[in-house]
């Protein structure tokens, strides 16, 4: 398809390089797919409430309060999607500083899914800022908060996004048709990646670090110094689960567009990250015991809270452990599925309990987000998967890279 | 080969800007100076709870009149910088003016990100619209929720006391101080109205609770309180840590240089390490 779009272009210039995007922008496929029933009304939905949240304020679509000014925006989109996209920096680690070559065909997807949550869920951010025109003072550096958390939460993000962008060009490259841009663009990767790592690092940790100043806030069960180190350890699972979960839907969805390479080396490449998983969180179970004995939390456990804090660190992190070792031992990949979907639920709920259940969880009114910031986290999720599969039908990402770039090697 | 040093100076680059900027870790006013903060001492006993401050405020700030009918325990919101609550404590009925207490390390300063919420040297907090990106991250860290944010403006502001701090820079005391009828406001310096206050406890050790509030909660606040009872009988949270707010983020902050710095050498060598075997096994083979 795109591979075979490229002679063209070649020859005709700069007027089909316009009508070759043209008709790339343009729909593929079936148009009354479920999930386009399901996923239009609600992104439409979603940017008439945007519609209404800018023309009225915040208040006008959130629960948000004074004394919970960070709700499920902050929480799920930015604080959750985020650990999520965690997969990419495991992945590129693994891959082209470690040589895993075995991991290879999953590296594109991986990337593509990182930069578009990045993308995506801190574009949603936007939303959440009362006064968005500013957003650009701790950028152009007018106003440094070189002090701040979140300055530095920012400007990794940011960076990384870029990093990332970066690691993904030679797929874009490849879908223009342009060798010396994607010989260019690929010389650029190790840099890219060594870079993306070191800044994933610090901004999956400074997430958990932003949380610090609340202190009294924070149910202690889920405070403590060390949660930037429990959020960057978790992020690791958190993004592998991701990918596993991840893969074994498009292998199902864009059944077509896989190699048949990339199909026979799946299964080895699940199983491979289940012992990954496996390890990371026992590493984060250990973490965890050590810091609640540590901070002597035994007369919380006896509590709701504390009840709930032992279903997430045993139905949801312990559980899906066990499961990872043993379908790793077994060669279970159906069970590897399974567990990771646990660990993803486990994820959400303990980001969950830090930003927005927990935060304040000893108010006489609790925080509930309205339906209206569940409708438009909906929209913003289902817009990026729909940019997702946008990608995936034309860029080389599950597919092959066209001929020329193997001529090339 | 010369495209992975490239890379790996330009990670280096920007690590060195990192440590760079990152020094200014703590929200003190830079360098040395003779200003001392300027600070406010408020003493229950004194306070009778007409809430003429309340109005004052109000009408210097350009927002509504405060209802007359009232509940005794209120919070400030983004409509009403300062409140007085009632208590019934130990020692009978008894007042508690609130508002922002414009800590000496303020949380609110150290988590801003465009240095919009700011520690003047003169002690006010301030809020600058012109910095400001509402992201309220402000408002998350503050130990004592002061700044309110307005939710239902399309162009929302973050409201708080101020110290009546264009007042301050006439070189006249904030309009609440001006104002109250019974002198349970004082103002001056910090470290005088430290004097005072247990100057004013030593004088009479059984009119008050021997604590002023502020003295050393989260590393020192501009507002000083002096009450007959404990603290915790007038609704303020005695629990707060004794250090700075902005200190719980330090330890983070200070890796930030580091790890910007040492692991992208790191993953180079690991890189070069790796890419080696690789070579060597298809030599062999």
């Amino acid at each position: 398809m795109t591979s075979q779009a490229y002679p063209n272009i070649k020859v005709n210039e700069h007027k089909s390089i316009w009508k070759f995007l043209f008709n790339e922008l343009k729909p593929r496929g079936k148009w009354l797919t479920p999930f386009n029933i399901i996923s239009i009304p609600i992104i439409l939905l979603g940017l008439a409430l945007i519609v209404i949240r800018y023309w009225k304020g915040l208040g006008s679509i959130t629960n948000l309060t004074q004394e919970v000014p960070w709700g499920l925006w902050i929480g799920f989109d930015v604080v959750t999607g985020v650990a999520f996209a965690g997969g990419a920096y495991v992945v590129t680690f693994m891959v082209y500083i470690l040589n895993m070559k075995k991991y290879h065909p999953i590296v594109r997807v991986t990337v593509l899914n990182g930069f578009l949550a990045y993308a995506f869920y801190t574009g949603a951010l936007l939303l959440d800022l009362g006064r968005p025109w500013n957003v650009i003072n701790p950028v152009i550096g007018n106003s440094y908060g070189t002090s701040s958390v979140l300055f530095l939460v920012a400007w990794h993000f940011l960076l990384y996004m870029l990093a990332e962008l970066i690691e993904f060009s030679p797929a874009i490259a490849e879908w223009l048709g342009s060798k010396r841009a994607r010989k260019i663009l690929s010389g650029m990767t190790i840099g890219a990646v060594i870079f993306g790592i070191t800044l994933s690092t610090l901004h999956q940790s400074g997430l958990g670090a932003l949380y610090l100043m609340a202190k009294e806030k924070i149910h202690p069960l889920w405070y403590s110094e060390f949660i930037p180190v429990l959020f960057l350890v978790s992020s690791i699972f958190a993004g592998l689960s991701m990918v596993i979960f991840e893969g074994s839907i498009s292998h199902k969805v864009f059944f077509n567009q896989i190699s048949e390479k990339n199909h026979k080396s799946q299964n080895g490449i699940v199983h491979g990250l289940s012992k990954i998983c496996a390890l990371t969180m026992f590493a984060y179970f250990c973490l965890q015991m050590l810091v609640f004995i540590h901070t002597k939390r035994w007369d919380l456990i006896n509590t709701p809270m504390g009840y709930w804090f032992l279903v997430e660190m045993i139905g949801f992190v312990f559980i899906p452990m066990i499961m990872f070792f043993y379908s790793y031992r077994t060669v279970n990949i159906f069970m590897v599925r399974f567990a990771a979907v646990l660990t993803m639920i486990g994820v959400v709920m303990n980001r969950l309990n830090v930003t927005v259940i927990g935060f304040r969880w000893d108010a006489a009114v609790h925080y509930v987000p309205s339906w209206m910031e569940i409708v438009v986290t909906l929209a913003v999720i289902f817009t990026e998967i729909w940019i997702f599969r946008w990608v995936i039908h034309r860029m080389p990402v599950l597919s092959e890279s066209p001929a020329w770039v193997k001529e090339e090697h | 080969m010369s495209i992975n040093r490239r890379g790996f100076f330009s990670v280096l680059g920007v690590a060195g800007l990192t440590l760079a900027v990152g020094k200014r870790t703590l929200a003190s006013p830079k360098g040395k100076t003779d200003i001392e903060f300027f600070a406010v001492l408020y003493d229950s006993t004194r306070c009778v709870g007409c809430r003429t401050c309340e109005y004052e405020c109000a009408k210097a700030h350009g927002l509504p009149e405060p209802p007359s009918e009232i509940e005794p325990v209120r919070k400030t919101t983004e409509t009403c910088n300062t409140v007085v609550n009632t208590f019934q404590t130990t020692k009978g009925e008894a007042y508690i003016k609130r508002q922002c207490m414009h800590c000496n390390e303020p949380a609110c300063d150290a988590a801003c990100l465009t240095q919009a919420m700011h520690k003047n040297v003169t002690g006010p907090v301030t809020w600058d619209g012109n910095k400001c990106m509402g992201c309220r991250y402000c408002m998350v860290s503050c130990p004592f929720d002061s700044p309110k944010f307005e939710y239902h403006s399309t162009n929302p502001k973050i409201q708080k006391c101020d110290m009546c701090f264009d007042k301050q820079q006439a070189g006249e005391k904030p309009v609440c101080v001006t104002n109250c009828p019974n002198e349970a406001l004082t103002y001056g310096k910090r470290r005088d109205l430290l004097k005072e206050a247990r100057r004013r406890i030593y004088e009479k050790p059984e009119l008050y609770n021997d604590h002023i509030y502020g003295e050393h909660e989260v590393g020192g606040t501009g507002w000083l309180y002096l009450a007959s009872v404990p603290f915790d009988e007038l609704g303020m949270n005695t629990n707060l840590q004794q250090s700075s707010y902005p200190s719980l983020t330090k330890g983070f902050l200070y890796s930030v240089p580091s790890v910007d710095l040492l692991l992208p050498p790191l993953l180079l060598g690991i890189y070069t390490a790796t890419k080696n075997n690789k070579s060597k096994e298809e030599e062999n083979d």
